[in-house]
């Protein structure tokens, strides 16, 4: 069984994925495909309890302005090596009014849960067999990267200054 | 050079760590091969045709004598006694075991040295002008924004898996360039705008490969500060936009093309909005912090007079020859930069000993300030050597094979380590190397030649350079058989350009002879003082083409 971690636990998965919308949703909380609710979003809303997830290739404009209220999106990666996924978080992160948790779900390894935290995920469904106390560990690979990123507004650059 | 602070070291010690425990986890069965595979390349780690092939980064090209002696300690330790200068200024290892990677990279932290993103489809190794910071006519020191670079490049986690691998040229230079600045994924140019402000012009999407592409032009001017957050900007566009589908159209050359240069800098430029001035924009502080690590030495004054040298030259033909062809002048007078060749007959370009390795630190350490530069030309470089020492320099790196006075002539060629090493590779790449420093080994008859450019790929991947050389030889299949391409007439300098096919290939045997002949079609139709790329652009490929191509009557 998959196992869904966030920054420091293992945490119970209550959403469900819907990979292809049909006429009849399942019960409780869902993660529909992004063009899917957005052709059917007042009937979505009126449901409630209805996240969107995003396709690894998918056009984010349409959706930055739309998608302050939802509670998860959730981003696919096909393929751990296919990294279109990181841009598109910091994206939704530092583009959107978006509040509520980003997901990362699919091809989801220990060796990059580095660079998706930073990039602003907040939550990992890992591949299956995927022992969730070792990513625990992979958190925190490095303590004082270079860059900015999601998790820090400052480069290193700027924190060393501010750090002296 | 740069020296790491707290920061740099400990990002590099965690950096060992982690490696250490993917290669545990790959040998343990944990990671499997698929997932190892990346994780390896990104430490530059490529499994060849006989073992592991380790590619340490050598940060555009600089090192110290000390850091010298650690490869020389490696090759020696960990490998069959000898070291490669790749065409991007780092340094390979051929023989390497797996389990033994991570002990390596313990030694290479411990001087300041790492294999990050040597591989893989992340942003590599920035490369820079080999004379940075010596040569007269360079507007600023390039080193500190390749520095810059490297820092931002390090783990960026945005970037880690792009469609492809990244490459960034950086040059100062107001007359020459000896990067290729044009071939890269992104080309910098460092100038100074109508105001008299310092920046960068840049230019995308250049790169060799299967699609050879010089790069466009897509902002005329950058202000120093927004580097950083401009090459986000860049970044992120082709990360958003670049092909995932097919691994030979994912360069930004590709994309650029597809969308057309102003399309492409329009996106870019809507991305930079968002980013400019925020907190990537650089401080003058931080610049100021790497600058002060790449200031001039104290050079001593000399009154000019060499003629202590002219005496050794007239003395000396060999010594001379070399003069001549393998220095370079300093921007102080009194001091020349010297070029050590790694092209000595029987010896694979670009290859050395672990015993040469050690001398090169010492004639570093004796000669020229304790630092050493590898080039794209597969060379190495001592940037700071004392006219009155030349001789003595000369006559001991001629002792130990680095002194073939055949700097940017046809036998001092690129040449990528091809089917005898390589698992991509079509063609063996280093016996037609060899093959052709044989014939042409008439010191004469090179330097009458003048400067041609001969660069060698075994494959359509170009690690040889082979679209850019004056004349260009690729490697090519055919039904099984080893056959080689011919190509004339390009250029990486500022008036970049590719080189074009002369006509169906060769079997090895046949090619000392079909170079002689082009060379004997550029010596009876060249005019005095022309060089071969001169004369090729004068009269075109159709003359080589009927010489080579002529039916034996």
């Amino acid at each position: 069984m998959q196992k869904l971690v966030n920054h420091t636990g293992v945490l119970e998965n209550s959403w469900t994925l819907v990979e292809e919308a049909q006429a009849e949703l399942p019960s409780g909380n869902i993660l529909v495909p992004a063009p899917y609710w957005l052709a059917n979003k007042e009937a979505l809303a009126e449901r409630g309890n209805v996240g969107i997830w995003l396709a690894s290739d998918i056009e984010l404009a349409p959706y930055l302005s739309l998608i302050t209220d939802l509670p998860v999106i959730a981003i696919n990666f096909p393929a751990f090596a296919n990294g279109r996924g990181y841009s598109l978080a910091r994206l939704v992160k530092e583009r959107s009014d978006f509040k509520g948790e980003l997901r990362a779900f699919g091809d989801v390894l220990l060796d990059q849960l580095f660079f998706m935290k930073r990039c602003g995920f907040d939550t990992y469904l890992l591949k299956d067999g995927l022992s969730e106390q070792k990513a625990l560990d992979f958190f925190a690979t490095f303590s004082d990267p270079y860059q900015l990123a999601n998790d820090l507004t400052d480069p290193l650059f700027r924190r060393k200054h501010t750090a002296a | 050079m740069y020296k790491y602070d707290d920061y740099d070291q400990r990002i590099v010690d965690e950096r060992v760590a982690q490696f250490k425990g993917q290669t545990e986890r790959y040998l343990a069965g944990e990671l499997s091969e698929e997932q190892f595979l990346p994780l390896r390349l990104q430490n530059g780690l490529y499994v060849q045709r006989y073992a592991p092939m380790l590619r340490v980064a050598v940060p555009y090209g600089l090192m110290s004598s000390q850091q010298v002696r650690k490869l020389a300690h490696i090759a020696r330790t960990y490998d069959k006694g000898y070291a490669h200068i790749s065409t991007r200024t780092n340094v390979q290892f051929n023989w390497p075991e797996l389990a033994d990677v991570p002990a390596i990279l313990a030694e290479l932290a411990e001087v300041q040295m790492h294999a990050i993103q040597t591989s893989g489809n992340c942003i590599r190794n920035t490369t820079t002008d080999q004379f940075a910071g010596v040569v007269p006519d360079e507007l600023v020191d390039p080193r500190p924004y390749c520095e810059i670079i490297r820092q931002w490049s390090t783990f960026h986690p945005e970037f880690a898996f792009l469609p492809r691998k990244f490459k960034i040229a950086v040059n100062s230079h107001t007359k020459e360039d000896r990067v290729a600045t044009l071939l890269h994924d992104i080309g910098l140019k460092i100038v100074h705008n109508q105001a008299g402000e310092l920046g960068f012009q840049v230019y995308v999407g250049g790169g060799l490969g299967r699609t050879p592409i010089v790069a466009s032009l897509v902002k005329e001017f950058l202000a120093e500060k927004d580097l950083l957050t401009y090459l986000d900007a860049v970044l992120r566009v082709y990360n958003l936009n670049g092909r995932r589908d097919n691994k030979y159209k994912a360069r930004i050359k590709i994309l650029v093309k597809a969308l057309g240069v102003e399309a492409f800098a329009k996106l870019v430029d809507e991305e930079w909005q968002h980013l400019k001035d925020g907190p990537g924009t650089l401080t003058s502080e931080e610049l100021e912090r790497i600058k002060s690590h790449f200031t001039s030495p104290t050079y001593e004054n000399f009154s000019g007079d060499d003629s202590a040298l002219q005496v050794q030259m007239a003395n000396n033909k060999a010594f001379s020859n070399w003069y001549e062809r393998n220095i370079s002048q300093h921007k102080v007078s009194g001091y020349a930069i010297v070029t050590l060749t790694l092209k000595k007959i029987g010896t694979p370009p670009g290859d050395l000993t672990d015993k040469q390795l050690d001398i090169v630190a010492d004639l570093a350490d004796r000669y020229s300030l304790g630092e050493v530069r590898s080039t794209h030309e597969q060379n190495l470089v001592l940037a700071d050597v004392k006219k009155s020492e030349l001789f003595d320099l000369w006559q001991e790196a001629k002792n130990a094979g680095f002194a073939t006075p055949n700097l940017g002539m046809i036998t001092d060629m690129i040449c990528c380590p091809g089917g005898d090493f390589c698992a991509l590779a079509n063609a063996k790449s280093l016996p037609v190397a060899e093959a052709l420093q044989e014939k042409f080994d008439n010191l004469d008859y090179l330097y009458d030649l003048g400067e041609i450019d001969l660069n060698i790929s075994g494959c359509m991947n170009a690690c040889g350079h082979h679209h850019i050389g004056h004349i260009g030889i690729l490697g090519v299949d055919k039904k099984g058989a080893e056959y080689y391409q011919v190509s004339l007439g390009g250029q990486s300098g500022p008036d970049a350009s590719i080189g074009k096919i002369l006509g169906p290939s060769f079997a090895r045997d046949e090619m000392p002879n079909i170079i002689g002949k082009i060379l004997a079609v550029f010596v009876e139709l060249r005019i005095e003082g022309e060089r071969f790329i001169d004369t090729y652009g004068r009269i075109g490929q159709s003359p080589f083409k009927e010489r080579v191509y002529a039916k034996a009557s």
